[in-house]
Parts: structure tokens; C-alpha cells; sequence
């Protein structure tokens, strides 16, 4: 596992407007300057933020990437609770799991 | 002495990116007003610069080189990172006070190592507070960040120390400049949890806080913070900072637990400024 690469990854593609242009127009060969695990490389190819939550990557990065994907706030949460129910608990970083992924929100996506 | 101003508030996307799914519109709008009143507070210090001391999320700095401390010495930065449909705040320049900056940083290292930055990039944890403390962007700004995201993180007496550090800085200088602290209590931002706040904990952090309590601030540690109050309350460190830069009583002028949909325990409150230690 590779969550450092990972992480350095989208901290790039968060903060730098160049780095959003290569991932628009080739997304494999930005991908491919990474050391990156297979499963890493396809969680960033798809977008998929439960994985990426599962694998460990900082909410403050993975929230980032989410609103550049386009994805909306509750839909973001629900991601991350879908990845866990799919993927088992936060395997590394900062984070193992902080609660049991239940809504603290009031709000809801009807607002 | 030339430190005019010192306060905290909080800095979450939410406050600005999802103002419009708040249910509580009313409170919502009194966070608002509490925030203004501090935008006026500001203005009426006089305050030639305005140093934020922000939590670090990864905007600037990476875990190849991480700083404990950073002090943004350069003359403009750009933010937000962040999308500006998703945070609500439109991509701008904002200026900063590099001279001025640089002077406080060479007064900061007489006691505290601090790296330092001509090049930054603002995102939430600066835009939200600057949308609502200098709307026009039209005050000079001193960024300075403290990593409170990547572990291994800084001592909470390094913390103060820094404050202090801050202060006498400020206070070395001719020009009038204010200082704001922004961070979030107990919260557990971006996460599956984002909404969780532990009020009972915050409440008794802000109570040692507006005592101004050196001993009941060092009295916590990362490992109890981290199980009661989550991630987001190791940004404690930039509270602390401003009560040991201002030396004086705080007062809390507003605090809320339930905007569940900002993500944190929103907070505004001002210091007294005592001499410094």
C-alpha cells in the first residue's frame, strides 16, 4: 500500500489548476507518474471516494477531490459509508474509524 | 505596543459552501451577525494587517515537508483551492503585508523555529474567515499555519509558546495589526461523522480558553482529544495560540452546536489584551 502516493496524488490535483488540466486531458499518464497500486490506480481512475476513504487518505484532501469531481456534500458522506459497508473498516492513516458512519447531520438531501 | 486586535472564530466550508441547506436559519443568521460584529471590531482597532492563524489541510504543505509553524511572507496570494460553486467563495487575490510579515518572522525565530512562505495558497481554513472579516479583501493579510492534520504535531506548550512568540513580534513593530485564530473544537470534518460535535467538550475547552488558563490548556492530550472531541479538535493549537498572544481574558460572543450542517461547533470570541509575558 502506497497511501503516501496516493495522497500526494490528489494533494496536486487539489491545488494546482495545471495539474487539473493534465488529469482532464490524460488521466493514465498522470496516474502513471505515481507509485501506485493497482487498486490505488483504479480507486483514483473511477473516483471512487469509499475506497478511498477505506484506504486512509485525509478527509481533507478526499473532500477536496470530491467537490473537483463534482460530487455533492450528503452524497460525499454517503460514499464514504458505502466504502465502508463494501470495503471493512479505514485500514491506515490518521483515521481509523472515528464513529460508526452514522448521520450526525440533520439536514438531509430533501433541504 | 501594536498588537490592536485578538480573536478566534471558525473557519468550516460549510459556513459558507452550505449556508442554504442550514434548517436553522435564525441561528445561522445570529453566527452571521456575531462574525460581522467582528469584521467591525477589526476595522475599529485600526489594524493595518490582519494575521490569520490557520490550521493546515494540505493546501501548501505535503508530508515531504511538513512545518510544524509556516508565516506567509509574500505580498498576495490566491485562494480559494477549493471549487467556487462548492464553497460558495469566488476564486480572488488577496493582499498580503511581505515586509511587515517578514519583520515579525525575524522576531518570531529569536524564540521559536518557524518556516516561511512567499508563495501560498488559501483554502477554506482563510477564505471562510475573510469572507466574512474583509469582504473586499482590501486588508492586508499575514497567513501563518499550524499543522494540525498530519501527525507528528506540535506540543500544545509549543503552541503557546508560539502565541507569545507572536506577540512580542507584533508588539516590536510600529504598524497596528490584529490577530484572529481559526479552528474548529471537537468535530470530525470530512468524514463519514462530519456533524458530530461534542458540545459538554466544547464548552469546557472555550470556559479554559476565555479564562485565559495556561495550565488547563497544556492539560489535554492528543490521544484523549482524538476520542473525544476527533481530528478537527487537534486544531485546538490555534486557539491556544491567540489567548497566549493576547494575555488577557477572552469573551465568547457566540457559540452554537446546533448547525450540525457547518460540521463544527461555530464559534466567535474576542481577547482582552493583556501586556505580554
Amino acid at each position: 500500500m502506497s497511501l503516501y502516493n496516493t495522497q500526494k496524488f490528489l494533494y496536486e490535483l487539489n491545488r494546482d489548476e495545471a495539474t487539473q488540466a493534465r488529469y482532464r486531458a490524460d488521466l493514465e499518464a498522470l496516474i502513471g507518474g505515481f507509485d501506485l497500486t493497482g487498486e490505488e490506480s483504479n480507486a483514483l481512475r473511477e473516483g471512487d471516494i469509499g475506497l478511498l476513504y477505506v484506504l486512509g487518505v485525509n478527509g481533507q484532501i478526499l473532500m477536496h477531490y470530491a467537490a473537483f469531481l463534482g460530487i455533492e456534500w450528503f452524497d460525499y458522506l454517503d460514499q464514504m459509508r458505502a466504502g465502508i459497508e463494501k470495503y471493512g473498516p479505514v485500514r491506515a492513516g490518521v483515521y481509523a474509524m472515528t464513529g460508526g458512519g452514522d448521520s450526525f447531520t440533520t439536514e438531509g438531501k430533501e433541504s | 505596543m501594536s498588537l490592536v486586535y485578538a480573536g478566534v472564530l471558525s473557519h468550516a466550508p460549510g459556513i459558507t459552501g452550505r449556508a442554504d441547506l442550514a434548517k436553522n436559519t435564525g441561528l445561522r443568521d445570529e453566527f452571521y451577525a456575531a462574525l460581522d460584529q467582528q469584521r467591525q471590531e477589526i476595522e475599529a482597532s485600526g489594524a493595518e494587517a490582519l494575521i490569520v492563524v490557520a490550521a493546515e489541510h494540505f493546501a501548501n504543505f505535503f508530508m515531504n515537508n511538513m512545518p510544524a509553524y509556516c508565516i506567509g511572507i509574500g505580498d498576495r496570494y490566491e485562494g480559494p483551492i477549493e471549487d467556487p460553486d462548492w464553497l460558495k467563495i469566488a476564486k480572488t487575490s488577496v493582499p498580503g503585508a511581505g515586509d511587515l510579515a517578514a519583520k515579525i518572522t525575524r522576531e518570531v525565530m529569536h524564540t521559536v523555529d518557524v518556516a516561511y512562505a512567499e508563495e501560498w495558497k488559501f483554502d477554506h481554513g482563510i477564505m471562510v474567515p475573510l469572507n466574512f472579516l474583509t469582504p473586499q479583501y482590501d486588508l492586508p493579510i499575514i497567513p501563518v499555519n499550524i499543522n494540525c492534520q498530519g501527525p507528528p504535531l506540535t506540543p500544545l506548550p509549543r503552541a503557546w509558546a508560539f502565541g507569545e512568540a507572536l506577540r512580542g513580534a507584533c508588539d516590536s513593530v510600529p504598524e497596528k495589526v490584529a490577530i484572529v485564530g481559526t479552528g474548529g473544537i471537537s468535530h470530525w470534518p470530512a468524514t463519514p461523522d462530519s456533524g458530530k460535535i461534542n458540545e459538554a467538550w466544547d464548552r469546557d475547552f472555550l470556559d479554559r480558553l476565555m479564562r485565559n488558563d495556561r495550565a488547563a490548556l497544556m492539560d489535554y492530550d492528543d490521544e484523549e482529544t482524538y476520542q473525544e472531541a476527533g481530528q478537527g479538535g487537534f486544531e485546538i493549537r490555534t486557539f491556544i495560540t491567540i489567548a497566549a498572544a493576547a494575555g488577557g481574558l477572552g469573551e465568547l460572543q457566540f457559540y452554537t452546536a446546533e448547525l450540525p450542517i457547518f460540521a463544527v461547533g461555530c464559534t466567535v470570541a474576542k481577547f482582552s489584551l493583556d501586556s505580554a509575558s
